[in-house]
């Protein structure tokens, strides 16, 4: 849940998006782009690099990041943290997906600058030390994966599904988790798993 | 060494991979970082057909971090031609398969110049400042119109676009009578010509190579289903020593056929690195996946089945168009073979022949999606039993139990020359009709009907058989592929009791680790958790064949269980010799070896220790228990099934519902029933998919139109209904496990099951085909008799095929 005590975010996805943009097209010089509308007003110039504090699984981050570098390159290439994996980096897929304050977000759709001061939740840090997630035993006990490659995604949209009071029916598991793509489909189990963590949960 | 309580195989264990995937731990080659690693990116031809005028990189080089950028001519003398293994007649057409385009493109999405760089986003910069003069050639798309006189050529130098036309005929090789004269006579003839729309595998994990050279030897680790063809090929194409090459599948994120291949990119991470000298890492964007992994299935199938009045059927003549793509790839010429010998399903058909013309376009290469070939040959035969049976207003049940072969008939001769070896088609249908409650819904449907609701029933059928254990060898050879089907493993029996299993089976999701030590510690008498498999690494596993083909238990299991075998043989001569009694006087169970009539016993960990140590061992025996075994099977396994499908068509919008999925599986005994009960499941979701919604669409341009996900329609858990399963289990007799393979089963049957039930759905409103796949547009103008003057746009379900052509082009089908 969001922490009203951090500070907000600094960067807005349009200014950050426009700013990359500029970078990409590989202008060398264009006026310095003035972030609006933060608590904390921010300027990155094209082609710079901001610095920016993440808190990943309990764990603050501090590092720079070209603004165009999107959370889920963050987690991967910067802090090492591979359990989050990279699908499709449109959005398409969901196998990027991680808890940002307590929400699902799709990592690949969201820019590491942008996510400044937030709480992210990645599978790695789903465990209470030795002891699985419940959602991840849950899968386990009922052979929810197979080749893996968007079980990180499934499991962490399993978790926030739970909590938002969407894992009611089987139909209602299977629209709010419709998300997350598995081309080994194992649907059927993965809703099965889904709604028996959520007893588990509930209890 | 304790001995294991109840049977290993058959019992229900959760998964050793499970831990490392739920945790996120997995060890993907896109997660390799080496010190000093470099990145490739790819820049792609934008155009189908065109002739490379000019191409600049110097630019290109200048951008920030840049190391290298590389055009085709500057590997033009090195980078060799990809490899294809399936030569399938003498005189194929074979193009040169360039991994970086030269001086021409053949289809949208090859790959035209590679930039190297710090990182992999200046490595994608960088491609933006490549200069590429494109003239543009006529882009040829459909596969009539290419194999016409004077069509434009894809590739002008080999004169045609015709790359072989493979024939069976059941009359030349003795396994059957003459079609043509069972045409001639046929009381009832039912002509169609089906498409089979071009899918794409899309394994989740995009494609990833990171390649590591040295002096003297250079590794790549590659997100690849057959790391041991790959070092073959490797060595083979690029002229790199075998032994120096070392191939490591790491965790592997699906495969699905996608990645039995191998790929212009993993030949060029291993020329770039090779001549940079640092390790380099190449992995895929979605979009690249879709346009430049091979795709699977294109396919226009005319059939012909010839039949009494009775419903007896007396011949099946089969006339393919297979779409190869722009290049032959690795097995891809015998993809559509493979469905040759299926084709006449699990009937009694006298008279067979087969005729397949594999046809150049310029579009993405096509190669193995899973089922290869038998999904489009059970498409074919399926479809075409339930327009007989409309043709004979016959129960389409019925007409199949006419027709199949009984089940003590087996072992059973093919008209296509395979002798099928056990089955029970009665059992299986039996128990999916139960399941199913196929007689209340032949009567809710005539209800539905004589109501003229606007939701209609149908009632699809599939009874299907497919062929799996790729494969005997000999028989690989007689079809001119150029390698065996054997494969491999090793026990390597350790000091401590412990057993180390490798295989040469190479897993991407099929959970081999679990099921291949089930096999151990039952043979062994070992604790299950004692087992470890080691697989995927050339430099462990030094012989294989890899996973593709519902190869893997069917022969690669096998050789689990030999090599175990082995292990034991020469363990109970150790015992004996150690226990002082005769080998006659020994038995083994559930891991010890005792002295019959006495209390004397040896664990076969006592007895490992011994045969390590080595200080009392028969004279000239050699140290050691360890063990390995390939096996080539004799002949291929045949599991077989009843799909039943039940649809609710909305006759106003074209929408289909399933409402109902039964399927009954005979895949022989059974390893592990939870990894087959997800191997059914991901493989139904597959083939309703090719049903209801995925198809690759290229424009009048040759572009694919098709390339994310949000065009391209993977079903999500919403998409599908839920899957009632159950098996029957009749043992193969053809391998010492009783397995059959069931990787395939469930995509290779469902398909048609789905399409039958939309058609029997609207039969009476004069509907006998919709063509794959059945969107709502396509199922509405079906039933509203409109193939023409609807508005429709290319793109995932946009009604207009894999190549963007009118649908009149395919017409509806009818009884004749």
């Amino acid at each position: 849940m969001p922490d009203p005590s951090r500070p907000a975010r600094a960067y807005t996805r349009r200014t950050v998006l426009k700013s990359a943009a500029v970078t990409t097209a590989g202008t060398a010089l264009s006026p310095a782009v003035a972030l609006a509308g933060a608590t904390a007003p921010s300027v990155i110039a094209p082609g710079e690099s901001a610095e920016i504090a993440l808190s990943v699984n309990g764990r603050e981050h501090v590092l720079t990041v070209e603004p165009r570098v999107t959370l889920l390159d963050a987690l991967r290439e910067r802090l090492g943290l591979t359990g989050t994996k990279k699908g499709c980096d449109r959005g398409e897929c969901g196998a990027c997906t991680v808890l940002v304050d307590g929400e699902r977000v799709k990592a690949c759709l969201t820019l590491a600058v942008m996510r400044q001061g937030s709480d992210i939740t990645t599978v790695e840090g789903l465990a209470d030390g030795d002891r699985l997630h419940p959602v991840q035993e849950a899968f386990i006990r009922h052979d929810a994966f197979q080749c893996g490659a968007c079980t990180s995604g499934q499991v962490m949209s399993a978790v926030a599904c739970i909590r938002e009071g969407h894992a009611g029916t089987e139909a209602e598991i299977r629209e709010w988790m419709s998300g997350n793509l598995c081309r080994c489909a194992c649907y059927q189990n993965i809703v099965t798993a889904v709604a028996d963590a959520a007893r588990e949960v509930g209890r | 060494m304790t001995a294991t309580a109840e049977p290993e195989v058959g019992r229900a264990r959760h998964r050793k991979e499970d831990a490392r995937l739920i945790t996120g731990a997995t060890r993907w080659t896109d997660n390799m970082q080496l010190t000093g690693m470099l990145h490739m990116a790819l820049l792609r031809s934008p155009v189908a057909h065109a002739r490379i005028t000019s191409i600049d990189v110097t630019e290109a080089v200048k951008m920030p971090g840049v190391l290298m950028a590389l055009t085709g001519q500057d590997v033009a003398a090195e980078q060799g031609s990809l490899p294809c293994v399936w030569p399938i007649t003498e005189d194929m057409l074979a193009p040169p398969a360039p991994s970086l385009a030269v001086d021409r493109v053949n289809f949208a999405g090859e790959a035209v110049a590679l930039v190297v760089a710090r990182s992999a986003a200046e490595a994608h910069d960088a491609l933006s400042a490549i200069d590429v003069d494109y003239e543009d050639l006529p882009v040829v798309l459909d596969m009539e119109r290419a194999i016409e006189d004077g069509a434009d050529l894809v590739h002008p130098d080999l004169g045609s676009n015709k790359s072989a036309t493979w024939v069976f005929d059941s009359a030349e090789a003795g396994t059957g009578s003459d079609v043509d004269a069972a045409i001639a006579d046929a009381e009832v003839l039912v002509e169609r010509t089906f498409r089979q729309q071009r899918l794409i595998p899309a394994f989740m994990e995009p494609r990833s190579v990171v390649v590591d050279p040295s002096p003297d030897s250079v590794t790549m680790w590659s997100s690849t289903q057959v790391p041991h063809i790959l070092r073959w090929m490797l060595s083979a194409t690029l002229g790199i020593p075998e032994q120096r090459i070392r191939v490591i599948a790491p965790d592997v994120g699906g495969g699905f056929g996608g990645k039995l291949q191998v790929t212009p990119e993993e030949v060029l991470t291993m020329l770039v690195a090779r001549r940079i000298g640092k390790p380099v890492k190449w992995t895929e964007t979605r979009t690249e996946s879709m346009l430049s992994g091979h795709h699977g299935r294109d396919q226009v199938q005319r059939l012909t089945i010839a039949a009494r009045r009775d419903g007896t059927v007396t011949g099946l003549k089969v006339d393919l168009l297979a779409d190869m793509g722009a290049y032959l790839r690795l097995i891809a010429p015998g993809v559509p073979i493979l469905g040759a010998f299926v084709f006449n399903g699990i009937y009694k058909f006298p008279a067979y022949r087969f005729t397949c013309t594999n046809v150049f376009t310029d579009k993405t290469p096509t190669d193995a999606y899973r089922g290869a070939g038998r999904p489009e040959a059970t498409f074919g035969i399926e479809r075409m039993m339930d327009e007989l049976a409309a043709e004979l207003g016959v129960d389409p049940l019925d007409l199949r139990r006419r027709n199949w072969i009984r089940h003590e008939e087996f072992p059973f001769d093919t008209v296509t020359g395979l002798t099928y070896d056990s089955g029970d088609y009665e059992a299986a249908t039996d128990r999916a009709t139960e399941l199913f409650g196929y007689d209340a819904l032949r009567r809710e449907q005539a209800e539905r009907r004589a109501n003229g609701d606007t939701v209609q029933l149908g009632i699809g059928i599939s009874t299907y058989t497919e062929m799996c254990g790729w494969a005997p060898s000999r028989v690989l050879g007689a079809l001119r592929y150029a390698a065996g089907g054997w494969e491999t493993a090793a026990i390597r029996m350790l000091p401590t009791g412990k057993v180390e299993l490798v295989t040469g089976t190479s897993p991407h999701g099929q959970g081999h680790e679990t099921a291949w030590s089930q096999i151990v510690a039952d043979r062994l008498g070992v604790p299950f958790e004692d087992v470890e498999v080691l697989h995927g690494d050339t430099r462990i596993s030094h012989r294989g064949l890899d996973s593709y083909g519902s190869r893997s238990v069917a022969v690669g299991g096998v050789a689990v269980a030999l090599a175990a075998d082995k292990v034991l043989a020469k363990a109970h001569t150790v015992a004996a010799h150690l226990m002082e009694v005769g080998e006659d006087d020994v038995e083994f169970t559930a891991g010890t070896f005792s002295v019959r009539g006495t209390s004397t016993t040896m664990t076969l960990g006592d007895v490992v220790t011994a045969a390590n140590a080595a200080h009392n061992l028969p004279d000239g025996m050699e140290p050691g228990l360890d063990a390995d075994a390939t096996f080539d099977p004799s002949s291929l396994s045949f599991p077989h099934g009843t799909h039943l499908c039940a649809t609710e068509v909305d006759t106003q919008t074209g929408e289909v519902k399933i409402r109902s999925y039964v399927c009954v599986d005979d895949v022989g005994k059974v390893v592990n029933p939870v990894i087959v009960e997800g191997q059914v499941h991901g493989g139904l979701a597959q083939g309703i998919a090719q049903a209801l919604y995925e198809e690759a669409v290229h424009d009048e341009s040759g572009t694919l139109t098709t390339a994310t996900f949000a065009d391209y329609l993977l079903p999500s858990a919403v998409d599908l209904p839920h899957f009632t399963t159950d098996r029957t289990e009749t043992p193969a007799l053809t391998n010492p496990l009783g397995v059959k393979g069931v990787g395939e089963a469930g995509t290779i049957a469902s398909t048609p099951a789905v399409v039958n039930a939309i058609v029997d759905a609207v039969r009476h409103m004069g509907v006998s085909d919709v063509q794959m796949p059945c969107t709502p547009m396509r199922v509405w103008k079906a039933i509203h008799h409109r193939g023409d003057g609807v508005p429709t746009t290319p793109g995932a379900g946009g009604g207009l095929g894999s190549v963007n052509v009118d649908d009149q082009a395919y017409p509806r089908g009818g009884a004749e």
